[in-house]
């Protein structure tokens, strides 16, 4: 009798995804439906999208959901988990929606320690725009909008999150991880799950960096943008735990 | 029951609790900085949230959500900050959030200034949003009206899903006034927010607040379903309006709000001098009354704000006869006199009584 080794986790839907081959926003909706599965709270996740590409985040999983404004989700997220604090409440935010419009929602969301999970996608570009420079391009990067390679002198340096949001008393369980490999895809799916875990233990904000890639508007292939992920985005997004209140860190 | 001697703002937070409000967000702006300091003592003692949100924008986007998961839900501002919510409105209105905006209208443009003014219908009935929509929009005259639209107000949004702003002004917010709390108010008939609300979703029956749809066609349908089933029935339903004195006139103020109770004072005046005038005070500003001003007998419709005259095409495209529609107003914060009323009233009307 066949066993049955891979499946589709039930928070999927059979929508095919939008998303340009070699993305990596496939990899991690996928490790959010395993753990929300693994939880058993498929039938009690309020999932609210971005705007970018993870817009269409909505047809994507099978929790009710909410297209938030611009940078919002962080507030948007805020009224319905206290509305509802029995269920599972996480925003998907890309980093023009968090770290550049919605820097004010996401740091006070943080601050006041709201009961919710941010799986936040850091892969250095507007994607859904075309490519223009993000708050976390990196120092020579090129962009639609720095044609050049962004100048810090003209641009400033790129926003770190996870060291941002750590000063902070109100987060329970910040962790930035990576997808570029099957090693790094392992561990980040062990963080989402453990920050949906604070999150149900109701000990605070809990939020997951994701560095991933963006093969379109890198201008590369998918093998060549997770090398990239390798060579320049982790070397400036250093991996690891930022804040586990468990652990009094 | 008994009234009670209670300032509008407090007054207007106390009303949207025992309207089932049990959310509310806001942020610091004078002249409704009381509405969200009683809420914040009295909400959480009514078994409700509280936040003060870092910003309007975020409140207006914590309603969303709250909303969005089935709750009512209020924030109150007033003006510059009603002007940064115009974003999350506009989100409310095509996710079909039901939610209540309380504006408590000061001196503009800009920080303009914290005195009273009604600088502010055309951002109320007009909207900063982006895209064609409308919200019901209430106008109290009084802080027993303000209490009563409130209550009112959470009724019409849950009916239609839809933001509702209750727009008033810093004499209202700012006065007090006996008000009676038990004044009962018309309850509509609301299908269970189970059916659509983030939280009640099933598999293969989830709920989803929208706010992108892709297909021009469908985005058209979609537009044009609110337009037919939703704003057309709130333009019959839930049109709203007070004549005073108006049975034998000749001559109408239109006023709302403070400056109605200005115009009844420059009435009274009137009167005594012969001249037949009374009052059309549209208590909804959208929809707007259109009925009151099919009266043939008026020769003249003096519109009276405390603004440049923002109301006036609405009145003169109900009156269809802009040659019959005059403007007295005064703005950034000044408040008219009723004797400045009357000389505007006689101004216009001349010798013929």
């Amino acid at each position: 009798m066949p066993a049955t080794v891979f499946k589709k986790p039930n928070g999927l839907t059979d929508k095919k995804l939008h998303y340009c081959p070699g993305c990596g926003h496939g990899i991690v909706h996928r490790l959010i439906a395993e753990c929300v599965d693994e939880m058993g709270d498929t039938n009690d996740t309020v999932i609210c999208a971005p705007v970018g590409c993870a817009v269409f985040v909505p047809s994507y999983f099978t929790y009710d959901s909410i297209q938030c404004a611009h940078g919002r989700a962080p507030a948007t997220a805020t009224g319905i988990k206290r509305v509802h604090p029995d269920k599972t409440v996480i925003t998907y935010q890309g980093d023009g929606d968090l770290a550049s419009i919605g820097m004010a929602e996401i740091i006070h969301a943080a601050a006041r320690g709201e009961k919710f999970t941010t799986v936040f996608i850091n892969n250095g570009i507007y994607g859904m725009t075309g490519g223009q420079m993000a708050p976390t391009t990196l120092p020579g990067m090129k962009a639609t909008t720095a044609q050049s390679g962004r100048d810090p002198k003209l641009n400033g340096n790129p926003i770190r999150i996870c060291e941002l949001l750590s000063s902070l008393t109100g987060p329970a369980y910040i962790e930035r991880v990576a997808v570029d490999s099957p090693a790094h895809v392992i561990k980040a799916k062990a963080a989402i799950k453990k920050a949906l875990q604070y999150q149900k233990e109701g000990l605070g904000f809990t939020l997951i960096e994701v560095v991933s890639n963006c093969p379109t508007n890198w201008g590369m292939t998918a093998v060549k943008s997770m090398d990239f992920v390798r060579s320049d985005m982790i070397p400036y997004y250093p991996l690891g735990v930022y804040k586990d209140v468990k652990e009094g860190k | 029951m008994a009234k009670v001697l209670m300032k509008g703002n407090e007054a207007v937070g106390k009303a949207a609790i025992q309207a089932g409000c049990t959310f509310f967000a806001g942020y610091p702006i004078t002249p409704q900085n009381e509405v969200p300091e009683y809420l914040s003592r009295e909400m959480p003692l009514a078994g409700g949230t509280f936040i003060q949100s870092e910003s309007e924008v975020a409140a207006i986007n914590m309603l969303y959500g709250a909303g969005g998961a089935g709750a009512r839900c209020m924030t109150s501002s007033s003006s510059p900050g009603i002007a940064l919510k115009q974003e999350g409105i506009g989100y409310c209105v095509f996710g079909e959030v039901p939610c209540v905006i309380n504006s408590v209208a000061r001196g503009g443009p800009a920080l303009g200034t914290i005195q009273p003014s009604q600088q502010d219908y055309l951002q109320a009935t007009r909207g900063g949003a982006n895209g064609d929509y409308h919200i019901p929009v209430l106008a109290p005259a009084t802080i027993q009206e303000a209490v009563n639209f409130v209550k009112e107000a959470f009724e019409i949004a849950d009916l239609y899903r839809t933001p509702v702003m209750v727009l008033q002004d810093g004499l209202i917010g700012q006065m007090m006034e006996p008000v009676d709390f038990d004044v009962p108010v018309k309850k509509r008939e609301i299908p269970s927010k189970s059916k659509w609300a983030l939280g009640y979703g099933k598999q293969g029956d989830t709920h989803f607040i929208e706010a992108i749809v892709m297909d021009a066609p469908m985005c058209e349908k979609k537009n044009h379903r609110f337009f037919t089933e939703k704003y057309a029935v709130i333009e019959k339903e839930e049109v709203r309006y007070e004549e005073y004195m108006m049975d034998d006139a000749e001559y109408a103020f239109v006023a709302y709000g403070s400056t109605s109770r200005i115009c009844k004072t420059a009435i009274k005046v009137l009167r005594g001098k012969g001249i037949k005038i009374g009052l059309i005070r549209p208590q909804t500003l959208w929809p707007f009354p259109q009925v009151p001003f099919q009266n043939k007998n008026i020769k003249l419709f003096i519109d009276v704000e405390m603004n440049m005259g923002q109301m006036v095409p609405d009145v003169a495209l109900a009156v269809n006869d802009k040659n019959k529609v005059k403007f007295f107003g005064r703005c950034g914060g000044m408040i008219p006199s009723p004797d400045e009323v009357v000389e505007a009233a006689e101004k216009y009307i001349g010798g013929a009584k």
